[in-house]
């Protein structure tokens, strides 16, 4: 259970980054990517990482 | 980069050949003829923190540069104008960038653009994304900045939707302005242009999302005002979405302070990839545009020499020369030397003093001739220093100012392709890219043209006139329609 960033669809703006109440997104190479063993999908809320990233399709359900 | 970096001679070119009376032209005091190009109406508080910006002063472009530096890249909002994924050099639109750098890079490039361009002023941070969404870096930029270089100005342009948390933090900082983007204060009107926003750890959409958008604006409008920080709104102009109604929000910003408007066409190419490019909303034309300027000029004082910069542009407003200062050519270590910038700031301001006299000449020259005859509009070509002293041929863009018995005005600027490359006019370029975009305008004023050009220019009714090279814009084109127009018979009696 764990989200995941579809690399060549980030823009690396880092916003996803800021947002991540769990610290488990870290910028990998040219774009950022989550360590699944950290992320909770923020606990059945919207996970705030999808809420914020500016391209669509983007961060998607692992 | 040196052709482009303006040298201190060119701003000292050829003193004007008539004797310049100190005196200011009788009965018209500054304030009241219409000229925006200096302090106008302006108060005194403001005009001293605008004066040296060449973004808010129109003054001052001619003698200032700016620089972003693209430390924000996060943004909080979506627009339907924007889309920032799409990156490119040759692009020079707002949200674009090529370099995204850290704080500590940022203050690095900061310190080789000053050495190397003393008209540096301002620094400012426009994202790409939102400078006080991604509030850490731009502060930390700031606080690296300052101190090396205490004396430059900061400024900061955002969305305004994450700013009421950050006002208290930016009054800390050597900030007299701050730029809002402000296109609607109906909510209804902003769901055709922001699809999301995301805002307290929730993505919302819709009218929720507008509505938020528009409060916190609002918000953000009245605590920089509370901070005594000037405020600059930037509007983006799209037809039939928001032009009717950018009126309703220029007089919503001026009511609560307000103190300059900014209507800016909206960018659509579809080549960009934004929303608005994809599904064919069109901008606004340059008449539609000067339309909209002239109705709000009794509103927020307009400014209309906006050039749309990128996020990482650096230079006088109109050159762009990010490439010349990405960070694999800033070495390791910079040494600020201030010496450049305290030199040419003495220089400017002896040359600002000089200038504003030659315009009152020519004001008065204006005012003695036939108060019928048609106004002019012509283009100037200059690379800076108010002065006429630009090759046709190596003009990216033009300088376009309106003339008649009530003064000469700045009406905005077109963009050209640059013609002359490397010593040969392409004339396929002038006659399809160059000839097209001056259609309309009365004359062309350059330093110098070759013979071709002038009569190509000739066929399409645009007289080149380089009777006047390096003189000041207004003392040329005041000269020049005065001795079109005759002097009207003064009356003695």
């Amino acid at each position: 259970m764990a989200m995941k960033i579809n690399a060549s669809q980030c823009s690396a703006c880092g916003a996803c980054e800021f947002e991540c109440p769990n610290a488990a997104i870290s910028m990998k190479g040219d774009a950022y990517a989550i360590k699944a063993s950290a992320c909770t999908e923020c606990d059945g809320d919207e996970p705030k990482c999808t809420a914020v990233c500016p391209v669509d399709g983007c961060i998607v359900k692992a | 980069m040196s052709s482009n970096v303006i040298p201190l001679s060119s701003i000292l070119a050829k003193r004007p050949d008539r004797a310049v009376d100190a005196k200011p032209a009788g009965g018209c005091s500054s304030s009241s003829c219409g000229s925006s190009k200096g302090q106008g109406e302006m108060p005194d508080h403001v005009w001293n923190k605008i004066k040296d910006h060449p973004c808010y002063s129109e003054e001052a472009h001619h003698y200032f540069a700016r620089m972003h530096v693209a430390v924000a890249p996060a943004c909080n909002i979506q627009c339907n104008y924007c889309n920032r994924k799409y990156d490119c050099s040759n692009e020079s639109r707002p949200g674009v960038t090529s370099e995204r750098m850290t704080p500590e890079q940022a203050a690095r490039k900061v310190v080789a653009v000053a050495n190397k361009v003393p008209q540096l002023s301002v620094l400012g941070i426009a994202g790409p994304g939102d400078s006080m969404f991604d509030a850490l870096k731009t502060f930390e930029t700031f606080r690296q900045v300052e101190k090396l270089l205490p004396d430059l100005k900061f400024c900061v342009s955002t969305n305004g939707l994450a700013l009421p948390d950050h006002v208290d933090r930016l009054a800390d900082h050597n900030i007299d302005h701050v730029t809002v983007t402000i296109n609607m204060v109906d909510p209804e009107i902003g769901t055709a242009i922001y699809p999301w926003i995301y805002f307290k750890g929730k993505r919302y959409t819709g009218l929720d999302a507008s509505k938020i958008l528009h409060e916190r604006q609002m918000e953000s409008l009245e605590r920089l005002k509370g901070k005594d920080i000037l405020v600059k709104v930037n509007s983006v102009m799209i037809p039939g979405v928001n032009d009717a109604h950018l009126m309703e929000v220029n007089a919503a910003i001026k009511e609560r302070g307000a103190f300059l408007h900014n209507v800016m066409p909206l960018i659509s190419d579809p080549a960009h990839g934004t929303h608005f490019g994809l599904t064919g909303q069109r901008g606004p034309t340059p008449s539609e545009l000067k339309t909209l300027q002239d109705q709000l000029a009794g509103g927020a004082n307009l400014m209309r020499h906006c050039r749309q910069c990128r996020a990482d542009a650096v230079g006088m407003l109109g050159e762009d020369l990010s490439q010349d200062f990405t960070m694999d050519k800033i070495g390791d270590e910079v040494v600020y030397d201030p010496e450049p910038r305290r030199l040419y700031r003495e220089v400017v301001e002896r040359e600002r003093a000089d200038h504003r006299q030659a315009a009152e000449v020519a004001r008065a020259d204006l005012a003695a001739t036939i108060p019928a005859a048609p106004a002019k509009l012509v283009a100037i070509a200059t690379k800076g220093g108010g002065r006429i002293n630009q090759h046709f041929g190596h003009a990216s863009e033009f300088q376009v100012y309106e003339v008649d018995a009530a003064g000469v005005r700045f009406v905005g600027h077109r963009k050209v392709e640059n013609y002359c490359q490397g010593g040969w006019g392409d004339e396929d370029v002038l006659e399809d890219k160059v000839i097209p975009i001056l259609a309309g305008l009365d004359a062309v004023f350059v330093s110098k043209i070759g013979s071709c050009p002038k009569k190509d220019l000739a066929r399409a009714g645009i007289a080149a006139v380089d009777a006047y090279p390096f003189e000041y814009i207004e003392t040329a084109i005041a000269s020049w329609y005065a001795e079109t127009f005759g002097v009207a018979e003064q009356d003695f009696a």
